[in-house]
């Protein structure tokens, strides 16, 4: 017997760095194209993923990611974040990987929905005029588990 | 692999319903496809998005994602998902008789 589809997936972006972003867009994103339905919830730095000055500027985290494969000294050095998003902005340019704005317009105009936490919301002091248009309101943890309902939560 | 009937000719198809051979498929197969995946009728809009996916198939060897869809096809990443609602270039494949697109973005 088959296994039962996937119909509804939630996904969280807590981490504002590149590498934090980008799964959960291409998880979101991807659900829509199976056609699943889909939401996006942005908590904590996730937020910078959706903060209107901000969501430019997202870079790759150069500083305890053993990922990177660098001296710990040299991720910390003035700068070094900067030049390595800048490399791999360019290489993603390459495969025609949209940046983050341009996603997020892209996921938006699938009809995944997409929403910031109040919490953080209130943490940070930002209100909803700080966030992109695309993003329809801010909601309590017990509002996104309504919306949630009947669905996978991924965390990430 | 596996065949089906389409418009009472036997063709060839993947265990989730793409052909695998494309050559067999002809205009008249997607009506039928089309109702078995929801969409009742073909406007000219859906028949845009499905030449597309086959032009692009056959000039590249695999169709296009929802992204490129939007980016090129001259219909917009909303309209697409009202005209394929289950999954614009999912759907569009399986009514084009082409396989299922690969591509993550």
């Amino acid at each position: 017997m088959a296994e039962q589809a996937i119909e509804k997936v939630s996904i969280i972006i807590s981490k504002g760095s590149l590498e934090g972003i980008y799964p959960g867009l291409i998880m979101a994103n991807g659900a829509r194209a199976e056609g699943i339905e889909a939401n996006l919830f942005f908590t904590f730095f996730g937020m910078d993923a959706i903060h209107k000055k901000r969501h430019e500027h997202i870079k790759v985290s150069t500083v305890g990611n053993p990922g990177m494969h660098m001296a710990t000294w040299l991720g910390g050095v003035p700068g070094i974040s900067s030049v390595v998003t800048h490399m791999m902005e360019k290489q993603m340019e390459e495969l025609d990987i949209p940046s983050i704005p341009e996603f997020m317009e892209l996921i938006a105009d699938t009809g995944c929905g997409m929403y910031a936490c109040r919490a953080s919301a209130d943490l940070f002091k930002m209100e909803k005029a700080d966030f992109i248009d695309q993003v329809e309101d801010i909601i309590t943890v017990g509002e996104f588990y309504e919306k949630a309902a009947g669905g996978q939560i991924i965390f990430t | 692999m596996a065949t089906t009937t389409v418009a009472g000719v036997t063709v060839d198809v993947s265990d989730d319903g793409f052909f695998t051979n494309p050559e067999q498929w002809t205009e008249a197969m997607a009506p039928e496809l089309a109702m078995a995946d929801g969409i009742e009728t073909l406007t000219d809009q859906h028949w845009q998005v499905i030449r597309f996916m086959r032009d692009e198939y056959f000039a590249k060897g695999t169709g296009p994602t929802v992204r490129v869809l939007g980016k090129t096809s001259g219909v917009t990443v909303k309209e697409l998902y009202q005209l394929f609602p289950k999954g614009p270039a999912k759907i569009a494949a399986r009514i084009a008789g082409i396989p299922k697109p690969r591509g993550c973005i």
